[in-house]
């Protein structure tokens, strides 16, 4: 029987939302479901599996594998791939997985699909998804060539988590760590100081362009965002300015985000901006230019200088949310 | 000791996407084709690289429809590479095949070489595999969306970008691929003189067959394209800022249901 293979990540002994979120759509699809988890603790996963209806739980465990290094990464993906031969392999569109699983599908000679939004997998294997393409600006649907395993990269937060109908007992199998020359070495790995969600993870987006005035004034659209838990964003020509750091960038030469709620303060909305934010759900825009082309992109609309209405906004969420 | 950096040409950022009429793909007529954003700044550390004496000379490369690709592969030449070689290929190839050209065309120059720089992805289909994936038929190691590179002889240290400004320091064996996200320069402008002598360069021409790739070696294709949904209309809301703050809050709330 063919298999849909998940790529599980974990943190502090959890599976991550977007594993679950994978799990779900493996299950739905009524083939053998299998996970690899790679890691130390990994192989205390074995029983959340199961009970996520898990077939086989194929695992790493070890403390050299702390810290992701593509070598050793590429090797154990590798190795279970070829001798497990599932039809499809999932895994959640982070930067880890985009990082190995192109070098991944390069050894193995398959094919591999980033940042898909839509999936469906049928009883035979066959795999029916879509991604944007352009940063957003058209989407498309992927046609896999002579690829013996599917491996499709996930963008979060698009596939719904169901819990499972019948929890399994996995079956366990360790995987050994490779030991070889290794020609990558991680060295050190700082941990971002803001705490916030990655913009591509967001469910809610303050974002800030030109019509903040100057850097000092982002400190507004960082106070909306904390009362909202919300990740702040920017647009291109603050970034270019200087005014805020490049990894805020939303667009066709930053991120491509996909909140529930994007924020764009004082943003007029240069098409490769509209394209990068496309994937929002709900988006409000907050512009002095009534003739801005963020507001044919915008759900709600003020017109209005976002100096002065973004602290009102926060002040009216915090009553708003204390309730 | 050589540089090689991978470019590609893509549509403008500009560029406001029109499908064909059968939805099979996206219309390129009137389509303005620069090189890639992510591409400069992997063509300006191979100069700088150069400049600094780590590398004496940077070869760019590109695959694709020679005519067209060759105007990125100027650009390059312009900035003040030294060389440059066009895959002639069809328009599109995916990321395997894309990558398996041009380690055909690396192994095929022959010769040492110090390390393959690349974007971190291009803007088009945004794949962004093709750095790994060259790696893997090179037998090199690599690294991704690099905002960091200082190189020795026989190693490089670079800085990656992961999540939520979080970073990464990872220590390469040279030869490496080498992957160039916004942050790691700032591309310089080609010069008047340097457009005029890129003018009289010659390129390299090679064909896909020549560095022993093939449409076969295709694995991703796309169809069925479509634009994103219309948006309905705007909802403008009016009066002071007080007011228009007040409403929009509670419009998320009980209308938008997002808060």
């Amino acid at each position: 029987m063919s298999s849909v293979l998940v790529f599980t990540e974990f943190t502090n002994g959890q599976l991550k939302k977007g594993s679950l979120e994978l799990l779900s759509a493996a299950r739905k699809s009524g083939l053998k479901v299998q996970a690899l988890a790679i890691g130390p603790g990994a192989k205390a996963l074995v029983d959340q599996l199961g009970k996520e209806g898990v077939d086989e739980a194929f695992v790493a465990d070890g403390a050299a594998l702390d810290k992701y290094n593509s070598e050793l990464f590429t090797e154990i993906v590798c190795g279970v791939l070829s001798s497990k031969k599932p039809a499809v392999v999932l895994a959640s569109s982070n930067s880890l997985a985009r990082d190995l699983f192109p070098r991944v599908a390069a050894r193995l000679g398959t094919g591999v699909a980033s940042d898909c939004t839509t999936l469906e997998i049928s009883s035979s294997g066959e795999v029916k998804a879509r991604r944007p393409m352009y940063a957003g600006k058209c989407t498309a649907e992927v046609s896999f060539e002579s690829s013996a395993t599917k491996i499709v990269l996930m963008r979060p937060n698009q596939l719904t988590v169901t819990p499972a109908s019948a929890a399994k007992t996995a079956t366990l199998e360790e995987l050994a760590v490779p030991t070889k020359d290794l020609a990558t070495i991680v060295k050190e790995v700082v941990k971002g100081t803001s705490g916030k969600l990655d913009l591509t993870e967001a469910n809610i987006i303050v974002s800030g362009g030109r019509g903040m005035k100057e850097p000092a004034n982002f400190k507004m659209l960082e106070e909306l965002a904390d009362v909202l838990g919300a990740t702040v964003g920017a647009s291109r020509a603050v970034v270019d300015a200087g005014w805020v750091s490049h990894t805020m960038q939303v667009g066709q030469t930053g991120k491509t985000v996909a909140p529930t709620l994007y924020i764009a303060c004082g943003i007029s909305g240069a098409i490769q901006h509209l394209a990068g934010m496309s994937g929002s759900k709900v988006v409000v825009a907050i512009n002095k230019d009534a003739n801005a082309p963020i507001f044919q992109k915008a759900t709600y609309g003020i017109v209005g200088d976002a100096l002065e209405i973004v602290p009102k906004l926060t002040e009216e969420f915090k009553k708003l949310l204390q309730h | 000791m050589k540089i090689y950096v991978c470019i590609k040409q893509v549509p403008d950022t500009e560029t406001k996407i029109k499908l064909k009429a059968d939805a099979s793909g996206v219309d390129f007529a009137g389509v303005k084709w620069v090189m890639n954003p992510y591409d400069e700044y992997a063509v300006e550390e191979g100069l700088k690289q150069r400049e600094a004496g780590k590398a004496t000379n940077v070869t760019v490369l590109s695959v694709g429809p020679k005519a067209r690709v060759s105007e990125a592969l100027r650009t390059a030449l312009a900035m003040g590479a030294d060389d440059a070689i066009v895959i002639d290929a069809p328009e599109d190839l995916d990321p395997m095949a894309t990558a398996k050209a041009l380690a055909g065309a690396i192994k095929a120059e022959g010769g040492e070489y110090k390390c393959v720089m690349t974007g971190k992805l291009a803007i088009d289909d945004n794949a962004a595999s093709v750095s790994q994936m060259l790696a893997e038929f090179l037998a090199v190691p690599h690294a991704t969306v690099v905002t960091k590179l200082e190189t020795a002889d026989t190693q490089a240290t670079v800085e990656r970008e992961t999540e939520g400004g979080s970073r990464e320091v990872i220590q390469l064996r040279l030869p490496a691929v080498v992957a160039a996200n916004k942050g790691l320069n700032m591309p310089r402008y080609a010069s008047l003189p340097g457009i005029m002598k890129a003018k009289k360069k010659t390129i390299k021409e090679l064909t896909l067959d020549g560095v022993g790739a093939s449409a076969a070696d295709i694995r991703v294709k796309y169809k069925g394209f479509a634009l994103p949904a219309e948006k309905p209309a705007v909802k403008m809301l009016a009066g002071d800022p007080a007011q228009q703050a007040g409403e929009l809050a509670q419009l998320l709330r009980t209308e938008a249901k997002v808060i």
